[in-house]
């Protein structure tokens, strides 16, 4: 009886863990150690000075996030002398997507002038421990003593195909609630992307 | 004469054309296209979420053409809804399903306000494509990944076979 009990809680557990939790607002977001297109490791440890960071996970070959490369360039331009950094991070596998590896995205980085770190989630550890599933997708973290919190997820904008029409900039009113010590509203929104293939999950077919 | 006879028919024929493409398949905003999604009767539909450029829709394609061809005879009916941004439709989406000689039916849904829909397709949904739905009546379900022939299979045969 108690073994079948352990066997049970065994296989509830793994269940939890197997499934990928997105980080949600609320939520310690995970620091990491990748490498940039200059081929420096870049952390967030590394700006002791930044409030907070935009973390986007995007990538070279997806036309959801080559619309956006200007406007995540402002962004970054415009933020980081208010203390946001904003650091892009390309989750797919080059093996999986040619268009993505290292060598492209130094050409891409140069090419469209990224005012920002721009870099390779080669084993896409971090991706899984965001939960990220699609690129671009946006994680804005705020940095208070007890680490660095999600206080704003999803898209960037509510148009994608045409900046001109756009009507809710999320990312930035999240940003100018946190930099006026408010709270962002929406916290949270959904975005059509290209989803990020996981190396090794197109054996796990759905029944 | 002559050659401008010529200039002048090839450049109408090419504006016929692209006329005649342009006109070939429907573009809906979200409230135009949900009904598709709730359609109360007893055909099972599969509205599957996809883009030219995206790779494991193209991937999943194949298997998706097979399952329409094969239920065709039943009351059966797959939507393919393109993704694809509305000012790639001649350049891009209309070529590429003449390539593949895609059969199912192809829409496309143009809404910026993602965040909106997304959740009115389903509240599970990320938004990542590939993503698609299978349902007749109030049965339902929802996927979002790529899937394969056999797991496609087996949840349309269910709802075709109940």
């Amino acid at each position: 009886m108690m073994k079948k009990i352990i066997l049970f809680l065994a296989f509830v557990l793994s269940v939890q863990f197997s499934m990928a939790q997105a980080y949600k607002v609320g939520d310690k977001a995970s620091d990491f150690r990748l490498k940039n297109v200059d081929g420096q490791w870049v952390s967030m440890a590394d700006y002791p000075e930044a409030k907070g960071f935009i973390i986007v996970f995007t990538c070279n070959h997806c036309p959801y996030s080559r619309a956006y490369e200007t406007r995540i360039n402002n962004i970054a331009v415009r933020y980081k002398p208010l203390g946001y950094q904003l650091i892009a991070i390309n989750p797919n596998d080059s093996t999986i997507v040619a268009a993505d590896s290292y060598s492209k995205m130094q050409l891409r980085a140069k090419a469209r002038s990224f005012h920002f770190p721009y870099l390779l989630d080669d084993h896409q550890r971090y991706a899984k421990i965001y939960g990220a599933t699609r690129t671009p997708q946006v994680f804005l973290l705020q940095k208070q003593e007890g680490g660095l919190i999600v206080r704003y997820t999803g898209a960037i904008d509510d148009n994608y195909e045409d900046p001109m029409e756009v009507s809710q900039r999320f990312l930035q009113a999240a940003l100018n609630a946190l930099i006026h010590g408010k709270q962002a509203v929406p916290n949270t929104t959904k975005a059509i992307g290209c989803s990020i293939k996981y190396a090794g999950a197109s054996q796990k077919k759905t029944p | 004469m002559i050659k401008w006879f010529r200039i002048i028919s090839s450049v109408v024929l090419v504006l016929a054309l692209s006329k005649l493409y342009a006109q070939s398949i429907p573009v809906f905003n979200f409230q135009e296209f949900e009904s598709l999604l709730h359609k109360d009767n007893d055909t099972t539909y599969v509205v599957n979420f996809w883009a030219s450029w995206c790779i494991p829709c193209v991937e999943e394609l194949p298997s998706f053409e097979k399952i329409n061809k094969k239920y065709s005879a039943d009351k059966f009916k797959m939507i393919l809804v393109s993704l694809d941004f509305k000012s790639d439709i001649n350049s891009q989406l209309l070529p590429f399903i003449k390539s593949k000689k895609i059969q199912a039916e192809v829409v496309v849904l143009s809404d910026p306000h993602s965040n909106v829909w997304i959740n009115k397709v389903d509240s599970f949904w990320t938004g990542a494509i590939p993503a698609t739905v299978v349902y007749k009546g109030s049965q339902r379900f929802f996927h979002e990944g790529g899937m394969s022939y056999q797991s496609l299979d087996k949840r349309v045969s269910t709802y075709i076979n109940e």
